[in-house]
């Protein structure tokens, strides 16, 4: 059985359908990607899947429905969204962004370790802690956000867009983590418009075009696509 | 006497009372952008009950010491106020959460004047007077003189202060508080529950005014169904000061609006030959507010600009 399973998932803005119905599933442990031009409703596939927006559809997490559930208990029950554009809280110190991120776990020890954690797999905010969360450059909050949600000890991880805006050696230092964190055995969805790197590094994609996923299968066979090399890798 | 240090100690006091309000006033608007104009008439609430359960008591247990009384009615003007407040936000604000920025602001000017005529129902158009029960000693400072109770309304006032900086600080409550004022979204993508969030504001925010609205009655003598609505066009002037959204600002801007206020009302007669007497004192809260909206519109301690509404 699938950790998430989504089913038809539909999601509108007044009159605008962003999302038309999206079959989509993650298996326990799997990286698997979304991928898609900007505006395809990527990021509003994610919103729906943690109730930051309605949607019609079924959302499954470990068996449990998730649809009509507050955005909050979604949270709570170990879904982490890391949204586009990071959401750090810039008047917050990096320490306590990363506190916010254990807001709902009670076991003390538990946190601790995932802190030092954090803080072995970025060093930078290991050095930063004190600094509020607004001044630190754009990879650095990129950072944050992932170590942050880490600090949920989350069965999944929703990525959306992590690479956006970064240098490139920024870019594959994030990507490196996603890869490592993956090995450690969290469950991760991945949206991104660089295709290229998020076929590479994960197992399954899915392809999404004006609301609908319109291509889907291992990331190997969709790299060698020559309708995706077109589209989506530049060729 | 030093009219100077007098007016600095008179003003010192009324400012702490100040303070406490704009508090209110800047932890909402920080989290909801709203300016919850009924949050002066909270405070009057909270002087009028404390006023009536003081009469009670007064009626039932003539013996008891003073301070015990005004405790008494401290300790249940709080709870009352925070209930007020709780009930606010659920039924009037929170159904508006998503309704463009002028409906709630019309909703909480409903909600203000719905408040003073309960209370003029309830507690009649007349000044309630404050009994003179409490400890009145004089003491010399500096060549002017303080009360025992403008000592405990400043002590008291720095300690709450105190407290809810250190709740705001450093708890797990305040530091939620703080990540809902950045983000509503974000703040829930980490489990807060941000409804919750909004309600525990409203509810400490209006514990403070009823602390207030007891000092202050105290401090005038008397309580009366209209008091909140100058006492909280003050204290929102004084947030605006302070930068509104701002915690520490708020606190900075009630202490200075008050020492502005008293310095005023003690040499606006020299300044204008006689013109203009010291009842003038309170055009000096409106005459900040204006100069503050046109000169830095973001307070002194404010990063954002309040530029709607
Ligand atoms: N809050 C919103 N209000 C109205 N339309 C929106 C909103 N968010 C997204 N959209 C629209 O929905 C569509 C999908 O957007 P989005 O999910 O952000 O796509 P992607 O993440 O793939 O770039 C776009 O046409 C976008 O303009
Ligand atoms: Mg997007």
């Amino acid at each position: 059985m699938s950790l998430l399973e989504v089913r038809q998932l539909k999601v509108a803005y007044g009159g605008i359908k962003a999302v038309r119905g999206v079959d989509l599933t993650v298996a326990e442990g799997e990286l698997v990607c979304l991928i898609g031009a900007n505006g395809a409703g990527k990021s509003s596939v994610l919103k729906g899947l943690v109730g930051l927006v309605q949607h019609g559809g079924e959302v499954r997490f470990a068996g449990e429905r998730l649809t009509g559930r507050p955005t909050h208990a979604i949270a709570a029950s170990g879904v982490s969204l890391v949204p586009e554009g990071r959401g750090i809280f810039a008047r917050l110190t990096v320490a306590e962004n990363l506190d916010m991120g254990a807001f709902v776990r009670r076991d003390r020890t538990a946190v601790n370790i995932d802190r030092q954690r954090v803080y072995e797999l970025f060093p930078r905010l290991a050095e930063r802690r004190g600094q509020m969360a607004g001044t630190l450059s754009g990879g650095e909050q990129q950072m944050l956000a992932i170590g942050r949600a880490l600090m949920s000890g989350p069965r999944m991880l929703l990525l959306d867009e992590p690479s956006m805006g970064l240098a490139p050696l920024m870019v594959q230092k994030i990507y490196e983590t996603i890869t490592r964190v993956a090995g450690e055995g969290v469950t991760i969805l991945l949206v991104e418009q660089n295709a290229n790197l998020a076929l590479h590094v994960s197992q399954r994609a899915y392809v999404m075009e004006s609301g609908e996923v319109t291509l889907h299968g291992a990331s190997a066979e969709l790299m060698s696509n020559p309708q995706i090399r077109a589209a989506y890798l530049g060729e | 006497m030093d009219i100077f240090t007098q007016q600095l100690i008179n003003g010192l006091v009324l400012g702490s009372i100040y303070a406490l309000v704009a508090l209110g006033y800047t932890m909402v608007y920080g989290i909801l952008e709203l300016i919850n104009f009924a949050h002066g008439e909270v405070t009057m609430i909270g002087a009028m009950v404390a006023l009536s359960v003081i009469g009670l008591l007064m009626g039932a247990a003539p013996d008891l010491p003073g301070l015990m009384v005004v405790l008494a009615g401290v300790l249940v003007a709080i709870p009352a106020c925070m209930l007020l407040a709780f009930a606010i936000e659920k039924m009037a604000y929170r159904p508006l959460r998503k309704a463009p920025r002028l409906a709630p602001l019309i909703t909480a000017i409903g909600v203000s004047i719905i408040l003073q005529n309960a209370a003029m129902l309830i507690w009649g158009r007349q000044y309630v007077s404050f009994p003179r029960i409490l400890p009145e000693a004089r003491h010399e400072l500096f060549g002017a003189h303080i009360t025992d109770l403008q000592i405990a309304i400043v002590a008291l006032s720095l300690l709450i202060m105190a407290g809810l900086w250190l709740l705001v600080q450093k708890t797990r409550l305040g530091r939620a508080m703080r990540a809902t004022a950045q983000s509503k979204e974000v703040a829930a993508l980490m489990g807060v529950n941000v409804d919750r969030v909004i309600s525990a504001t409203f509810v400490i925010g209006a514990a403070l005014a009823a602390v207030a609205g007891v000092l202050v009655s105290a401090y005038y003598g008397l309580a009366h169904y209209y008091m909140g609505f100058l006492l909280g066009l003050k204290a929102f002037s004084a947030a605006v000061l302070g930068g509104i959204g701002n915690i520490a600002g708020a606190m900075l801007g009630g202490l200075l609006l008050g020492v502005i206020e008293a310095l005023g009302a003690g040499y606006i007669g020299d300044l204008t030959g006689g013109f203009l007497g010291s009842h003038y004192q309170d055009v000096f809260a409106f005459f900040v507010l204006i100069l503050v909206l046109v000169l830095r519109p973001s307070g002194l301690l404010g990063e954002r600009v309040a530029s709607r509404a």
